[in-house]
């Protein structure tokens, strides 16, 4: 009997039952509902405890008391108050929106859900309903009549409820003629929350660990080690190559940094070990760190000053190792930090050269400022360079779709280096309907901290659009694998894809790479780097098919 | 926080009945997390998997990746699927008295 944290437990038709007809009662007038399978553990309080977190306490969401701070109500509205000074962009939001309904439809828990309070006009809403009432002349006289609205318990339930139902994918801010940032609203709205002690543990756990050791996991440096060993010797088994593992070395040219995620979880194990292929065939001058362990940032998801602070670590890393430029793993709200946050949060990076390819010369000038490239763009100029070795024949059993992660698309515009990647080592390449690609792509559904499987049930509806489009490449054209350069995606997809077109197998882009590249001393490949036989390869051995595992 | 009895202790428990404080784990309180994932004895080869999952957590204070855990046991994904129902992560490591991971998992 499946339990409501796992897919099993849910009907596809019962989930595909879902009515956007708008509820005849006022939005005001409709308590939260929280059920489960639609809702995220509370954060622990040994968690918030490590990072002086306020109101650290044990609580449990379908409590009726959440053990609010006595002054919880000063504390919001202060909260509020500051905010609003302090962040333009807030306070823009709050006022700009003609509620035009242009967002509506657009985001994928929506969609999934048909929950009204899905809608990015009324999740913003819900904040802005408090703006209103307390920092508006209008709302301060007229209360509900100009659109505010009491702060009460029950708002900040529903605020908790629905913040953490939006993965900050910004979709809906591609379609809002004003350009308000959704995800801007969410991180406010979850930023409030925090004052109150109210976290999700999904996300504050990760947080405090990466605080404190290094990375989201909490893997120790020996751990670390460990791990990246336990990747060299299957790489050897598949590849015939031992490949070196450079750990804090000092004066490494290159730090790199690649979500944790990578180093535990299939299918990223395998994209951490396409990266050390790749790094051992360029003889690349460069290092792990075991405290910048962590290319991800739940800080994002957190509020400014744990964003920061996470943020913080990995320029600290790199100074501390004197290394010249960083180079970023295929991670996704990683770029959010770096392109949208970093420069102006922890940089400038100053002691930091401007990234330079070692084998080509390439210089990339847009990272002037960060000093941090991504991975794909590195890997694009090595095969725009003819630098790379490469046999795409050895991926002809594969036919790939490309799934924008949201950040990396929407948040840095790369659309174009992981498709030429993809297209250089990958004979069958297909894209998914236009609408849900590039600056459109539909979220994975499991972002922002999103991902766990407490939340199994909005993760499949709000994973449907995508799944949707995936399952529409699958019937018509084919299509076994879908990559994507983000490591909360090669977790979540699976499910996703698992849920709503099985048969789809989710992989990085580094992956298909490595696959398809020619090693200096490579012994003859007939696996794989997942160890499965190579199709066509394999059976000239009579090697079994591979098991479906 | 939620309390449970196992191996004849009251301990803390999280929300998916993980034990909060691994210094509390025994066999005995293995056993009993056990039939909460619906195994009712632990047999040889539950015990293989599970005294591994623990040795490697007190050396590492982490899981190993499941590929790891498969190579150096000798079972196959599914033979752990039979072995805990709800698979190495949410069965063979809550037996073993792990915590839950969080992150990009």
């Amino acid at each position: 009997m499946a339990k409501p944290d796992e897919p099993e437990f849910y009907e596809k038709e019962d989930l595909l039952k879902v009515d956007w007809k708008p509820p005849t009662k006022g939005w005001m007038d409709v308590p939260v509902d929280i059920r489960p399978g639609t809702y995220i553990y509370p954060g622990k309080a040994k968690n918030l405890k490590i990072l002086d977190l306020p109101n650290a306490r044990d609580w449990a969401v379908t409590d009726q008391d959440w053990k609010l701070p006595a002054d919880w109500k000063t504390t919001i509205l202060d909260g509020m108050a500051d905010r609003l000074s302090k962040y333009r962009s807030f306070k823009l939001f709050m006022d700009v929106c003609v509620r035009c309904g242009a967002c509506a439809d657009k985001c994928h828990f929506f969609i999934g859900s048909g929950d009204p309070k899905n809608m990015p006009v009324l999740r913003a809403e819900l904040l802005r309903s408090i703006y209103r009432k307390d920092f508006t002349a209008l709302g301060k006289v007229f209360g509900k009549l100009a659109g505010g609205r009491e702060l009460t318990e029950d708002v900040i339930k529903e605020w908790f409820y629905y913040f953490y139902q939006c993965t900050e994918c910004r979709r809906c801010s591609v379609f809002c003629p004003y350009g308000i940032d959704t995800a801007e609203i969410t991180m406010m709205g979850r930023e409030l929350l925090g004052l109150l002690g109210l976290y999700v543990n999904w996300v504050i756990e990760p947080v405090a660990n990466c605080f404190m050791v290094g990375n989201h996991l909490g893997i120790q440096p020996h751990g670390l080690k460990d791990t990246l060993e336990f990747m060299a010797d299957d790489i050897e088994e598949a590849t015939g190559i031992r490949v070196d593992i450079p750990i804090n070395k000092k004066g490494a040219e290159i730090l790199f940094v690649t979500p944790s995620g990578d180093f535990v979880a299939e299918p990223g194990i395998f994209t951490c070990m396409s990266y050390m292929l790749l790094f051992h065939e360029l003889g690349l001058d460069y290092t792990w760190s075991t405290y910048a362990s962590d290319g991800g940032n739940f800080g994002l998801f957190t509020s400014h000053e744990t964003l920061k602070r996470l943020n913080a670590k990995i320029y600290t890393e790199a100074k501390r190792l004197g290394v010249k430029w960083i180079l970023g793993g295929e991670c996704g709200h990683m770029w959010r930090v770096i392109h949208q946050y970093m420069d102006t949060m922890t940089g400038p990076a100053d002691f930091l050269e401007v990234p330079k390819s070692p084998m080509t010369g390439t210089v990339f000038e847009h990272a002037r400022s960060t000093k941090m490239i991504h991975l794909m763009e590195f890997t694009a100029d090595l095969i725009r360079n003819n630098k790379l070795k490469l046999d795409p024949s050895r991926n002809d059993h594969i036919t790939v779709t490309f799934h924008d992660s949201c950040n990396p698309a929407r948040a840095m515009g790369i659309f174009e280096e992981p498709r030429y990647v993809i297209r250089s080592v990958c004979n069958n390449f297909v894209e998914m309907p236009e609408n849900t690609i590039r600056e459109q792509t539909f979220c994975c559904g499991g972002g922002a901290g999103l991902g766990t499987d407490e939340n199994m049930e909005m993760r499949l509806r709000g994973g449907m659009p995508r799944g949707n489009a995936v399952r529409y490449v699958q019937e018509q054209h084919g299509v076994n694998q879908m990559a994507a350069m983000c490591a909360i995606d090669r977790a979540t997809l699976t499910t996703v894809a698992d849920y709503w077109a099985p048969g789809v197998k989710v992989t990085g882009i580094s992956e298909l790479v490595a696959n398809a590249m020619i090693f200096t001393g490579e012994k003859k490949r007939t696996e794989n780097l997942r160890l499965e036989p190579i199709p066509g390869v394999a059976e000239d051995d009579e090697v079994e098919a591979p098991s479906d595992e | 926080m939620e309390q449970k009895e196992f191996g004849g202790k009251m301990l803390d428990i999280d929300e998916d009945g993980f034990i909060q404080d691994p210094e509390d784990w025994n066999e005995a309180v293995a056993a009993d997390l056990a039939k909460t994932e619906g195994v009712e004895e632990l047999t040889e080869n539950h015990w293989k998997i599970v005294h591994y999952l623990r040795d490697y957590y007190l050396q590492y204070n982490m899981a190993p990746m499941i590929r790891k855990l498969c190579k150096q046991t000798g079972f196959k994904l599914k033979e752990i699927y039979d072995l805990f129902p709800s698979g190495p992560a949410k069965g063979a490591c809550k037996v073993a008295g792990l915590p839950k991971p969080t992150g990009c998992v």
